[in-house]
């Protein structure tokens, strides 16, 4: 313990916590911008400087540690006023669009500029331009409206450990951009997202895609469809201030009609259906000595990072597409021809939690004929936007249920938003597959939580399977290095790309608590538990769709339809 | 050609960066974009950090040197005598901007930001020559200097065509 003082208040404080954490622990805010939280500090944009007494200048709080008897002002004159001067040099180097900007009243640099008074322009001068970078299908990089603080290249580098993006150039010629400042879509990103969920600015963003959606929704020959990501609905009343975890659905149908969306549909019923393939296709590889292990592959973010980086591994990845795809290719087959709509028609929209997906919407083979099985990827921010554009309010909504047949899901499908959860509804129905019963003990709980990797061994009728869950792609490499040597003793891996799950996706609220995680997260694993049906082989209109329409898992029809193929992109992005 | 250098190197020892940056382009005179992204790979670093460093620093290049470097200096004292004169009369007598090389590679001109000459101001060198005490007047003869009679040809066409 070291004790100090802050602002003439005494503060217990653990050995090596930096000035910040102390005086965060007595309620005392100190604004940062380049800190990340359990990330080492790197001290670049000085917005956290206090003055400590006995030191001649000012000391970055969020990198220096505390020690006895230390003495710490964190809000007098000389340090608001050096506060204030790096927001105005931030300010006077940004372009002025907050009114027409994607994140106003959301953004970092706007609350610095209102909390220390800005009301004058005392540096205008030049001010930096770049171009826009919109060469990708799910991300936009606006360089113009960076302030260097590296929170996206740490994140992208340290935790995701891609490196796609990086500083490049020095002074006032600095930029963050990708390598020779190419279009993000020949770059190494794999377009997960997780930095714009750090950005502070609206320097990294989504692609929008309101405006095809908006204009679907007002073509009377068009038959819109919605559906609903499993870990959309326990984040998205986030952004109307409800309780972290709070689950939305039933207002989220009701919310989606109102937009004009004809029928409402669960993305949920196709993970169940998901299940049903992948189970499936697990036991065929493991009962005939096919490629082992396997990996799931409903993440569009790690399976392109696998086609990017390893494509010799391509084999082990499931052929199953990822649960919104089955949806969509269920929509335009089956659904239409039982409805008697022409596929040509249906418009599927997926509300997704995920920046990724808008990129693999777009991919050539997830298509019928030459349809494609989704048509327009909205996030959940974006949607919170048509919410407000619509008059919408939501939190007054009432709750609804979904449309049917594609609706019906069940607690397994649920926690296909977490790391972990995919593992576990695929274990529940690869158990009844094997033994011919119901597991007993539904829940794994050394599937859960947010560890970089989980693992654990299951037997199942004299099958011993080891099964690993990578939570974060910064967590893949060594896996596959293993499979690589030879070396790999698991037989199913689930990976996906973003820490925490799709409940943490790059398409979610902006947030900067990683705590907020966990707390989604319980929110999915209480649907579940409340679900009647919590194994996906026994949700019945995936019965009815496998008796009427597909005949087995993984036959040809389902393969025609459930499955795809990736391919080497190392190559394509080499060329 | 560059993959012998990193013979003298471990793969994925991160701290030779910058010394296999410097090894590559004295092989070239510069840094190719292949070049990098093989640093890159045996170094285990992302491209991204490559093409970082080697933009931070004014020692590396990435584009292809000229015969001839042109260096104005920029520094205060040749500011005060109007050296930015000197660099838009080099910008226009070559076709081309501070940083960049002749299509012909006879020429790559460059600022920097003091050559330490301040008494002879304003100064531009070429390669390891010293030109003092300069005026607009004296560029055209000390391109000449350095023009063979064919690429000479080449580079009046050029200054017709801007003054026109
Ligand atoms: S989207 Fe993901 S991979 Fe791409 S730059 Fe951002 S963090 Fe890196
Ligand atoms: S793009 Fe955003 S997160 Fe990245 S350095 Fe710029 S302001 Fe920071
Ligand atoms: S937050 Fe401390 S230096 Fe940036």
């Amino acid at each position: 313990m070291v004790q100090l003082t802050i602002n003439n208040i005494k503060v217990n404080a653990e050995e090596g916590m930096t000035i910040l954490d102390a005086a965060k622990s007595v309620g005392i805010h100190i604004p940062t911008l380049c800190h990340l939280k359990n990330l080492a500090p790197t001290g670049a944009c000085r917005i956290c400087s206090v003055e400590v007494e006995g030191q001649r200048g000012l000391t970055p709080s969020c990198a220096y540690p505390v020690f006895e008897g230390m003495v710490v002002e964190t809000n007098s004159p000389r340090v608001r006023r050096a506060r204030k001067t790096i927001v105005e040099l931030l300010v006077e180097n940004h372009p002025p669009d907050c009114l027409i900007c994607v994140r106003n009243k959301n953004c970092e640099l706007q609350d610095l500029a209102e909390q220390y008074g800005l009301r004058e322009h005392r540096f205008a001068g030049e001010t930096k331009t770049h171009a826009i970078d919109i060469s990708s299908a799910s991300m936009e990089r606006d360089p113009a409206k960076c302030i260097l603080c590296g929170r996206c290249v740490r994140v992208c580098f340290e935790v995701q450990k891609i490196g796609a993006i990086d500083f490049t150039n020095r002074g006032f010629t600095s930029i963050v951009t990708t390598p020779y400042n190419k279009g993000l879509n020949i770059s190494d990103c794999i377009l997960c997202g997780q930095c714009i969920l750090v950005c502070p600015t609206a320097a990294l963003r989504e692609k929008s895609s309101l405006k095809e959606v908006s204009n679907a929704l007002n073509n009377k020959n068009k038959y819109t469809i919605a559906q609903i990501a499993p870990a959309v609905r326990a984040t998205l009343g986030e952004e109307y201030n409800m309780p972290l975890g709070t689950d939305v659905t039933g207002q989220l149908v009701t919310g989606l009609r109102r937009l004009g969306f004809k029928k409402v549909f669960d993305t949920n019923f196709a993970a169940d259906l998901t299940i049903m393939e992948e189970a499936s296709e697990l036991i065929n590889r493991v009962q005939n000595n096919k490629t082992l292990p396997m990996f799931t592959s409903c993440c569009p973010g790690w399976v392109k990072f696998a086609e990017q980086n390893y494509p010799q591994i391509l084999d082990h990845v499931s052929s199953c597409k990822s649960p919104h795809e089955m949806e969509g290719a269920i929509l335009k087959t089956y659904y239409a021809k039982k409805m008697g709509i022409d596929p040509k028609d249906i418009y599927v929209v997926s509300i997704m939690p995920c920046t990724v997906k808008k990129f693999e919407s777009n991919r050539a083979e997830l298509a019928e004929e030459t349809m494609p099985d989704v048509d327009a990827v909205l996030t959940t921010r974006e949607l919170v936007r048509f919410f407000k554009m619509a008059g919408i309010d939501f939190a007054d909504l009432p709750q609804s249920e979904f449309d049917n047949p594609l609706g019906e899901s069940t607690g397994a499908a649920a926690i296909f938003g977490t790391s972990g959860g995919v593992m576990e509804a695929a274990l529940r129905t690869a158990y009844f597959k094997l033994t011919g019963e119901e597991l007993t003990q539904l829940d794994f709980e050394s599937v859960r939580g947010s560890g970089g990797l989980k693992e654990a061994s299951v037997t199942i009728s004299g099958l011993k399977l080891n099964i690993a869950v990578v939570n974060g792609i910064g967590n893949v490499e060594p896996i596959i290095k293993d499979i690589l040597a030879g070396t790999s003793k698991y037989h199913f891996i689930e990976v996906m790309a973003c820490p925490g799950g799709c409940i943490n996706g790059g398409g979610q609220p902006i947030h900067q608590k990683p705590e907020k995680v966990m707390k989604r997260m319980k929110a999915l694993y209480q649907i579940d538990a409340e679900m009647q049906t919590r194994q996906s082989h026994n949700n019945e209109s995936v019965k009815i769709l496998y008796k009427e329409f597909l005949g087995e898992p993984n036959s040809h029809k389902a393969h025609e339809i459930l499955h795809t193929k990736y391919f080497n992109r190392k190559e394509i992005l080499n060329n | 050609m560059h993959k012998d250098v990193f013979k003298n190197y471990q793969k994925n020892d991160k701290s030779a960066l910058i010394p296999l940056l410097q090894d590559v382009q004295s092989l070239y005179n510069y840094l190719p974009e292949e070049a990098l992204k093989d640093i890159a790979e045996f170094l285990g670093i992302p491209l991204s950090r490559v093409f970082g460093v080697a933009t931070f620093y004014n020692q590396f290049r990435l584009t292809p040197i000229g015969k001839n470097v042109i260096r104005v200096c920029r520094g205060t004292a040749c500011h005060v005598k109007n050296s930015s004169n000197l660099l838009f009369a080099l910008e226009t007598a070559l076709g081309i901007k501070a940083g960049e090389t002749t299509r012909d590679k006879n020429f790559t001109l460059e600022t920097v930001a003091c050559i330490g000459a301040c008494s002879i101001a304003p100064v531009i060198t070429v390669n390891d020559e010293f030109y003092g005490r300069l005026s607009v007047k004296d560029i055209p003869k000390i391109i000449k200097t350095y023009t063979t009679a064919q690429q000479k040809a080449a580079v009046e066409i050029k200054a017709e065509e801007s003054a026109a």
